[in-house]
C-alpha cells in the first residue's frame, strides 16, 4: 500500500503545507474521538451498538476534503468520524453517543443515527444497504432542482451483496444522477470475509452491467482518496455520471465495540495495525518531509486530546430528553389523534412505575 | 354538484397538485407512457411532461427509497405502487426509513411524500396479487395511513396527503374505482388526515369499516332500514392517526358494534378497533363487539371460492343480526 518514496515527495511538494496540516488534524481528532469513545462505551457512558472508525481515518479525511458545502452524505452506521469530518463539533457528536438531549439528533438517534442538516449530513442509517437508495433520491432531487453538488452513499464492503444497491446502481446510472457509490472496503462484514460473501471480490468491478465505472483506492493514503474522490465527483456532478470507489483500509478492531474479532488472526491483525496506520504513517510522513516538526505534532495531540475532553465534558454536562418529549418529533405535520406531551407524560408515570 | 368516479377523482387532484407545487412529482411503473396500470394518471404525462410524471423500472425498494431521499431534499413524490402486494420489497424503505427519519434525527428533516397503492382483493387474482397489507403500515409509528371510501374523501384525503409533511400511505380499492360521487368543483377542500366521519347516522348498530367496506356497509344500512333496523356508520377514512373518539361515541350511542374489514381476521384492523371499543366503552354495550374479516387462507384463484373468501354484504348482514339478537 506505500508509495514509492519518490511519489510521495512528490506528491506532498504539490500541496499546500496549511492544507496538509489539516489533514493531519483531522485524522487525529477522529483517532482520538475514537479511543475515547470506546473507553466512554465501557464506563457506560454509551448504549446499544457502537462502531468506530479506527484505521479509516484517511478514507474519511480524503472523502470529506473533496466534497463542497453543496454535497449530500448518506453513511451506514460507522460514521462517528464522517460526521467529525465534514466539521460538526464534536461536542454534540459526543452528546448524541451519550443520549442527550444537546446531541446532534436530539438524543433520539444515537451513535448509528448521527445527522446534521446545516452539514449536509444526512444521517448514519443502521440497515445495511438502506442508505443507499436514500442517496441516489438526494442526486435525484439536486438534478430535478437544478442545484450543483452530488451525493454520497458511503457504505461498508458486505452491502454490495444486498439488492438495495444494485437498484440503486440501475436507477443512479439510467437516469443520469449525481451520486458516488463509496465503499469502504475494510476487508470484513462483521466476521465474514470479502471473499467469503462477494463472488467478486474485486468491489469495483461490480458496477460493469449497469455501465458505471468504478476505481480501487488506498484508503489509508488521504490524498489518494481525495483526489480520486475529486475527480469522479466533477464527473458526476458535471456529466451526470456516477461512479463507485472501491476504497481499501484496514479494520483496526472487531465489528463493533464488543466484538472480540476471534475470528480473524491475532497476529495478522497486529501486524496489519503497524503496516496500515494511516494516522501515524501520515504524521511520520509529513514529519520526514519538513512538513510537520516534532512541536506541531505534540502540539496537534494536545489540541484533539483537549477538544475530545471538552466533548465529553459537554456530553457529561447536557441534559437528558424530557420524558414529555416523547412524541414530539413523531410527526411534522400535526393532526388529530395524534399522541403528545400529556400521554406521554400519564404514559411513562406507569411504564416507570411512579403511579 | 358533479357526480364523478373515484378514479376522475384521484386524477383530478393528482393534475391539479402537479399544477399547484412544482416540487410534487409523480414516480411509478407504468404511470406515464402506460397511462397507469389503473388508468388513475392517465393523460399526466401528457400534460405535465416526463420530467414530472416518471416512468419507474420494477425496483419498489429502489424507488421508493429513491423517493424518500428526495422528499428529504424538499420534492414531494407521490409514488404509485401497483398494488400493495408489491410494496413487499420495499417494506425496509417504508418502514425502517420513511416512517423513522423525522424522529430519530431529532426532527431535522421532513419526508414529505404518499404512496399510492390499491389493496385488497376483486376478481381472481390469486393468492398474490389480492392482500390487503394497510395493517402492517398503521402499525408504524411516524406513517400517516390512509383509505378513502368516496370519491369526495378521495380527493380531499389526497389533497391532505400530498400537502402533509409526513410519509402517507394512502389506500385506495380496486372496487371502488369506477364508483361515483359528488365532488365539489372550484372548491380546494381538504379532509383531514386523522378524522373519522359518521357517513350515516343510525340509532340501532354502529358498523365500523373504510375503503370498499364502507360501501359495502353503506348498502347494507340501506336494507337494513327496511327491516327496522337503524345502523350507524362510522368510516375511519384514516388508521393512523386512529380516531378513537368518533368511534367510541357512536358505540355509546348504539350499544351495539359491528367491525368490518377486508383482511385477514387474526392480528387485523378489525382487532384493533374491537379492542379498542372494548378497552373504552365496555361498559355501554349491549353485546359482544361483532367482527367481520377475511377468511385466513392464500387467496385461492377458483372464482366462487375466490369471492367467499371475503366479506361481503351478507357476511354483514349476518353479523349485525348476532349483535342485535338479545335486543327488544
Amino acid at each position: 500500500m506505500a508509495k514509492a518514496e519518490e511519489a510521495v515527495r512528490e506528491s506532498l511538494e504539490q500541496e499546500d503545507v496549511g492544507t496538509l496540516r489539516h489533514y493531519y488534524y483531522q485524522m487525529l481528532l477522529l483517532r482520538r474521538f475514537e479511543e475515547r469513545t470506546s473507553e466512554m462505551y465501557v464506563k457506560a457512558k454509551i448504549g446499544g451498538y457502537c462502531h468506530l472508525n479506527l484505521g479509516e481515518e484517511a478514507t474519511i479525511v480524503g472523502l470529506m476534503a473533496a466534497l463542497t458545502p453543496d454535497d449530500y452524505i448518506f453513511t451506514n452506521y460507522r460514521e462517528h468520524g464522517y460526521i467529525l469530518a465534514r466539521g460538526v463539533e464534536p461536542g454534540p457528536i459526543m452528546a448524541e453517543l451519550f443520549g442527550k438531549e444537546t446531541g446532534v439528533s436530539g438524543g433520539r438517534g444515537g451513535s448509528m443515527h448521527l445527522f446534521d442538516e446545516k452539514a449536509h449530513f444526512m444521517g448514519g442509517y443502521a440497515i445495511v444497504g438502506g442508505q443507499v437508495p436514500l442517496a441516489v433520491g438526494a442526486a435525484y432531487a439536486l438534478k430535478y432542482q437544478g442545484r450543483p453538488g452530488v451525493a454520497v452513499a458511503q457504505m461498508g464492503d458486505a452491502t454490495t451483496n444486498i439488492g438495495a444497491f444494485y437498484e440503486s446502481l440501475n436507477l443512479a446510472k439510467l437516469w443520469k444522477l449525481p451520486v458516488l457509490f463509496f465503499i469502504v472496503n475494510n476487508g470484513y462484514g462483521m466476521g465474514t470475509s470479502v471473499e467469503n460473501g462477494s463472488s467478486e471480490p474485486d468491489l469495483y468491478k461490480k458496477g460493469g452491467s449497469f455501465r458505471i465505472h468504478g476505481e480501487r483506492v488506498d484508503g489509508t493514503d488521504v490524498l489518494a482518496v481525495r483526489d480520486a474522490v475529486r475527480r469522479l465527483r466533477q464527473k458526476a456532478e458535471q456529466e451526470g455520471e456516477p461512479a463507485i470507489l472501491d476504497i481499501t483500509s484496514f479494520r483496526f478492531r472487531g465489528h463493533s465495540v464488543i466484538d472480540a474479532d476471534r475470528y480473524r488472526d491475532a497476529d495478522a491483525v497486529r501486524r496489519g495495525r503497524e503496516a496500515f496506520d494511516p494516522v501515524r504513517n501520515f504524521g511520520a510522513s509529513l514529519h520526514d518531509h519538513g512538513i510537520a516538526d516534532d512541536a506541531f505534532l505534540r502540539e496537534t495531540a494536545e489540541r484533539v486530546d483537549r477538544e475530545v475532553q471538552e466533548a465529553i465534558d459537554f456530553a457529561n454536562g447536557s441534559p437528558d430528553p424530557k420524558f414529555e418529549d416523547m412524541y414530539t418529533f413523531m410527526y411534522a405535520t400535526p393532526v388529530p389523534n395524534i399522541p403528545g406531551a400529556e400521554d406521554a407524560i400519564r404514559e411513562v408515570r406507569i411504564n416507570r412505575g411512579e403511579v | 354538484m358533479p357526480v364523478i368516479t373515484y378514479r376522475q377523482a384521484l386524477n383530478n387532484t393528482l393534475g391539479e397538485e402537479l399544477a399547484r407545487d412544482p416540487n410534487v412529482l409523480l414516480m411509478g411503473e407504468e404511470i406515464g407512457l402506460f397511462q397507469g396500470s389503473y388508468r388513475i394518471t392517465e393523460g399526466l404525462l401528457e400534460e405535465f411532461g416526463p420530467r414530472r410524471v416518471v416512468d419507474t423500472p420494477i425496483a419498489e425498494e429502489g424507488f421508493v427509497g429513491l423517493a424518500i431521499g428526495a422528499a428529504m431534499l424538499g420534492l414531494r413524490p407521490v409514488v404509485e405502487i401497483m398494488t400493495i402486494n408489491f410494496i413487499l420489497v420495499a417494506i425496509d424503505q417504508v418502514v425502517n426509513h420513511a416512517s423513522k427519519i423525522h424522529y430519530m434525527f431529532g426532527g431535522q428533516v421532513r419526508v414529505p411524500m404518499v404512496i399510492r397503492t390499491p389493496s385488497g382483493g376483486t376478481g381472481q387474482l390469486g393468492a398474490t396479487h389480492s392482500q390487503s397489507f394497510e395493517n402492517w403500515f398503521a402499525y408504524c409509528p411516524g406513517l400517516k395511513v390512509v383509505a378513502p371510501a368516496t370519491p369526495y374523501d378521495a380527493k380531499g384525503l389526497l389533497r391532505a396527503a400530498i400537502r402533509d409533511d409526513d410519509p402517507v400511505i394512502f389506500i385506495e380499492s380496486l372496487a371502488l374505482y369506477d364508483t361515483k360521487g359528488d365532488v365539489p368543483e372550484d372548491d380546494d377542500y381538504v379532509v383531514p388526515i386523522g378524522v373519522a366521519e359518521v357517513k350515516r347516522q343510525g340509532t340501532d348498530v354502529t358498523v365500523v369499516s373504510y375503503s370498499r367496506m364502507t360501501a359495502v356497509a353503506m348498502q347494507v344500512a340501506q336494507r337494513m332500514e327496511q327491516e327496522g333496523i337503524s345502523v350507524e356508520i362510522v368510516d375511519l377514512r384514516s388508521l393512523r392517526p386512529l380516531d378513537r373518539p368518533t368511534i367510541i361515541e357512536s358505540v355509546k350511542k348504539t350499544n351495539h358494534a359491528v367491525v368490518i374489514a377486508e383482511d385477514w381476521y387474526s392480528y387485523g384492523i378489525t382487532a384493533e378497533i374491537t379492542a379498542t371499543i372494548q378497552e373504552e366503552a365496555f361498559d355501554y354495550l349491549d353485546a359482544p363487539v361483532q367482527r367481520v374479516a377475511g377468511l385466513e387462507v392464500p387467496l385461492p384463484y377458483a372464482k366462487d371460492l375466490s369471492a367467499a373468501t371475503k366479506p361481503s354484504a351478507n357476511s354483514l348482514v349476518y353479523a349485525i343480526k348476532k349483535v342485535l339478537a338479545g335486543k327488544k
